[in-house]
């Protein structure tokens, strides 16, 4: 190829905002920057249409009140402080309990057909931590629903699409510039360059779960947009709160941490020990006994009669139930292959199954020869998701860095401590929406009055360091080097820490990162797997210190973080967030004051029902 | 228990390929995508597939096992038997990028021509109301996870790369139908259809359906119900004359 080793850039486009991911924050926030007037483009490393969004399975969570009327934002508002600890950004929590709705009959707007009440509205359904039935689905493939939607959307607007594109640098304004002027990328297909000049860029790039072995999330999932805000000067919180999702296939070896959504659970399913014991009753913490059944009758009449019972503890918070599990695992109540039972067979008939959880019956009968509506699955934790993210403005998305947005999975502060199930989806839209409008205003403002311009220089530089590993003679299989560092986040930094393994984990990143300076990749730039991960594994093993830095420093236990040495929650933390940046390439770790919650807020929490 | 597996895989690029065989070690359980992981791992560094969800979700890792086409992430090993040698070649109605990853743009071109969902106004509460039977049938149709592998099975353009630009092919009949049946859109876009989607040159052999891991039942209820509403509607002149006079798309038609 004529290409082949050059570093020449050949390639610009000139937008007002550029959108790195495709997902659902992406696609809303490009939707959105197209109304307010802005020239917008998406770039995205998969096809359209297949982030990980699509992958969502169980619903978006919005208080519509279409079940239960007594529903309404201030209860999700609680919920979801409640769930997160209380350690989220209130703002954000609130901005997003308020917005929900707006934006999920949005969708309904744009062609999406959710699955209907007996009268006609949006049905919602339970999951845990939601006070009411709340999650608008489409049986359990919600993702897909909203990801066509979207996609649908976006192209009808004519809004250009760059897939199979990676942005690997942000630009910046002149040389020592401090605002956003582009971003630098390659694609995938052909390995040539191309530079994005824009005053407002938007990371909606997801998360960073390839960075454990046993994980829900794809290849896409390498911290890229973590890494790239960092690089760039904006600041990470919460990173030490990684959700296990207490669900994951366990066997055969090749399926294990394939995600089987909280539905079955909502829908009716229960966990049980290899006793036959449902053992959740025996780890109900102190902070929700008020609102959990303690016995199996309450929990089973509130499928029915949520007023008159309490949620049955199957349904307690996602970190709740992933260390439960670990720890009936521990104890050798594990099943054959090292899980636990998930139990819907002998609770609900088999139609009511194969209607509710299409996929999921799909899924195990293809991949594991397992009929879910006659035997229990055998699940167990998993990695699937990061609160932690860019730091934002609550309102408008905005980074530290001028123009430099952050909206989706990539984003902190929403989730707090720890993410309930369907908040996710809902928090796509919500900020997915504002930052794509404050970038197009941003990109407005900049072009009236002082416009930017990228220095060649680095983009040459960022071509030089893409190239990299081509030079490289006898180096590491990034591969390996890749399933290295999965192996130690997987035993050092998983569910339960503590200092003496995260001090080891630290040692031991550092090492890949060395061994990550001598990569080689076999054959040339087009369509080159071993390449792109060569790439990729950069930002993995950024993520990974930040992740592990911020979880040595955290001496408490809360949320999805969880130290063996420091099993308590701690007071003193719950008002403070980790903050970390990137100073002459190393990470620098910072304690901030969490914003605290205004009085009106705070009376919710008081009103305890 | 764990094997030796035989494979042969194509390698190559739009300036040609050929077979390579391949032998890599596979476990219990694992699909033909977890055996193309392993080489690449191992021996093969730059072999280029697509894949993202691994649980046959987002339809990216298209291929044709043994000349079917199918899905690599939900093809178990063990329907082969182990010392069956398993070809895996990229799918043939695309062009090729490199070995097993197609150019499949043809398919976000053909999207871009279908016109734009456009609901009847939402009841004063904000809210749209649809009973669940019928949203039902256009759900059907939304479960396609786009991994055109109905596209690639097609005869229509499957070896006729000159009926590519006249014909949207079996995933966009679906979206043509999925509209027509939503139970909110104002358009109608039967004719649509027939004229710019080349629903005409479809003759009903239901490979399509045969290949939908989604298993939709892309014939038999999207693209027979148009195919015979496009005909009722030809010859009920009051259908016609209704069109006439109502009809959005057709004024646009007009106008333009
Ligand atoms: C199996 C599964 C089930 C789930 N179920 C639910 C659920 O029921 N409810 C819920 O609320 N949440 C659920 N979640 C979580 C939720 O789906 C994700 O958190 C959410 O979809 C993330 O959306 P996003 O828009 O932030 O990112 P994604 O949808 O992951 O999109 C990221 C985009 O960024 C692009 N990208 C990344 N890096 C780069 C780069 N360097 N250059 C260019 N592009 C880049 C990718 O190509 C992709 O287009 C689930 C997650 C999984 C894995
Ligand atoms: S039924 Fe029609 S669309 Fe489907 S494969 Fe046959 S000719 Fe193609
Ligand atoms: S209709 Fe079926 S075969 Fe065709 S693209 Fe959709 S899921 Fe794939
Ligand atoms: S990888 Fe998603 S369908 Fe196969």
């Amino acid at each position: 190829m004529s290409t082949a080793n050059s570093a020449h850039i050949g390639e610009r486009h000139s937008y007002d905002v550029v959108i790195v991911g495709a997902g659902g924050a992406g696609l809303r926030a490009a939707i959105a920057a197209h109304d307010a007037g802005a020239r917008t483009a998406i770039v995205c490393k998969s096809l359209l249409g297949k982030a990980h969004t699509v992958m969502a399975e169980g619903g978006i969570a919005a208080a519509m009140g279409n079940l239960w009327p007594d529903d309404n934002w201030k209860v999700h508002f609680r919920d979801t402080m409640r769930g997160g600890k209380m350690l989220n950004n209130w703002r954000m929590a609130q901005l997003h309990a308020q917005e929900a709705p707006a934006r999920v009959l949005e969708l309904e707007e744009w062609g999406a057909l959710f699955d209907r009440t007996a009268d006609g509205l949006i049905s919602q359904r339970d999951f845990g931590g939601h006070r009411y039935a709340r999650l608008a689905h489409v049986g359990d493939r919600t993702g897909l629903e909203m990801i066509r939607t979207l996609q649908q959307r976006a192209v009808s607007l004519g809004i250009d699409v760059f897939m199979e594109c990676t942005i690997t640098d942000i630009l910046k304004d002149g040389k020592d510039g401090d605002k956003v002027a582009g971003a630098f990328g390659y694609w995938r297909e052909s390995g040539r360059f191309v530079v994005f000049e824009a005053p407002s860029v938007v990371l909606a790039t997801g998360g960073i779960g390839k960075s454990f072995k046993v994980t829900s999330n794809s290849w896409e999932y390498t911290g890229d947009g973590h890494t790239l805000a960092l690089r760039a000067g904006a600041s990470l919180i919460n990173m030490e709160f990684v959700q296990f999702h207490p669900t994951g296939m366990v066997w055969p070896p090749s399926v294990r941490g394939i995600l089987v959504t909280e539905s079955v659970r909502g829908d009716g399913g229960v966990l049980k020990n290899s006793e036959g014991r449902r053992f959740m009753f025996d780890y109900i913490p102190e902070f929700f006994k008020a609102e959990t059944a303690d016995t199996i009758e309450e929990a089973d009449r509130w499928y029915t009669d949520k007023k008159n019972n309490r949620r049955p503890p199957e349904l307690l918070p996602r970190d709740e139930v992933a260390r439960a599990i670990n720890a009936e695992i521990k104890a050798g109540r594990g099943t054959p292959h090292g899980g636990i039972y998930l139990d819907i067979a002998s609770r609900r008939d088999a139609d009511y199954i194969k209607r509710r959880l299409p996929s999921m019956y799909h899924q195990f009968k293809e991949l594991a020869d397992v009929d879910i509506t006659r035997e229990p699955m055998e699940i167990g934790p998993t990695c699937h998701y990061v609160m932690g993210g860019v730091e934002v403005d609550a309102d408008t998305g905005a980074s530290s860095v001028q123009g430099l947005y952050a909206a989706g999975e990539v984003a902190g502060g929403m989730h707090g401590a720890n993410r309930l199930g369907g908040n996710s989806l809902s928090d796509l839209l919500v900020f997915g929406r504002r930052a794509g409008l404050n970038a197009a205003y941003h990109a407005a403002r900049v072009k009236n009055q002082t416009p930017v311009s990228i220095h060649e220089e680095a983009v040459q530089a960022a071509a030089n360091t893409a190239l990299a590993p081509f030079a490289e003679e006898g180096g590491e299989n990034p591969y390996s080097v890749q399933k290295d560092l999965q192996e130690v986040m997987h035993s050092l930094v998983g569910i339960i820490r503590t200092a003496d393994e995260l001090e080891q984990a630290l040692a031991e990143i550092e090492k890949l990162a060395e061994r990550a300076e001598h990569l080689t990749v076999e054959g040339n730039r087009q369509y080159n797997p071993g390449w792109h991960l060569a790439i990729d594994l950069q930002n993995m093993l950024w993520v990974s210190e930040c992740i592990a830095r911020a979880a040595l420093a955290r001496t408490e236990s809360r949320g999805g973080h969880t130290r063996d040495d420091y099993p308590m929650t701690d007071r003193e933390w719950g008002t403070k967030n980790i903050v970390l940046s990137e100073r002459e390439g190393a990470i620098d770790l910072a304690i901030k004051p969490l914003p605290a919650l205004p009085d009106e807020l705070k009376a919710l929490f008081e009103e305890q029902s | 228990m764990g094997y030796d597996l035989s494979m042969r895989v194509w390698r190559g690029n739009e300036d040609g390929g050929a077979l390579q065989d391949f032998t890599v070690s596979v476990e219990e359980g694992e699909v033909v995508l977890d055996a193309l992981h392993r080489l690449q791992a191992t021996q093969a560094g730059d072999l280029a597939i697509r894949w993202n969800c691994k649980a046959g979700k987002c339809g990216s890792c298209s291929a044709e096992i043994n000349g079917r086409p199918r899905l690599m992430c939900m093809t178990r090993l063990s329907e082969y038997e182990p010392s069956e040698t398993i070809t895996v070649t990229p799918m043939r109605t695309f062009p090729i990028i490199k070995d097993l990853v197609t150019d499949v743009s043809y398919n976000y071109e053909k999207a871009k021509e279908i016109p734009a969902f456009a609901p009847t106004p939402p009841d004063p509460d904000g809210k749209h109301r649809m009973m669940q039977v019928d949203v039902e049938r256009g759900q059907e149709f939304r479960k396609c996870i786009e991994c055109f592998l109905c596209q690639d099975t097609c005869h229509v353009v499957r070896d006729h790369e000159d009926n590519k630009s006249a014909f949207a092919g079996p995933r966009f009949f679906l979206r043509y139908a999925e509209l027509d049946m939503h139970p909110l859109d104002t358009h109608d876009r039967r004719q649509l259809a027939q004229a710019a989607a080349g629903l005409s040159m479809c003759n009903i052999t239901k490979c399509c359906t045969e290949v939908c891991p989604e298993h939709i039942k892309i014939t038999d209820n999207a693209i027979i119900p148009m195919k015979e509403r496009v005909v009722d509607r030809k010859y009920d002149p009051l259908v016609w004359l209704g069109s006439k006079i109502f009809r959005r798309d057709q004024r646009e038609e007009v106008e333009s």
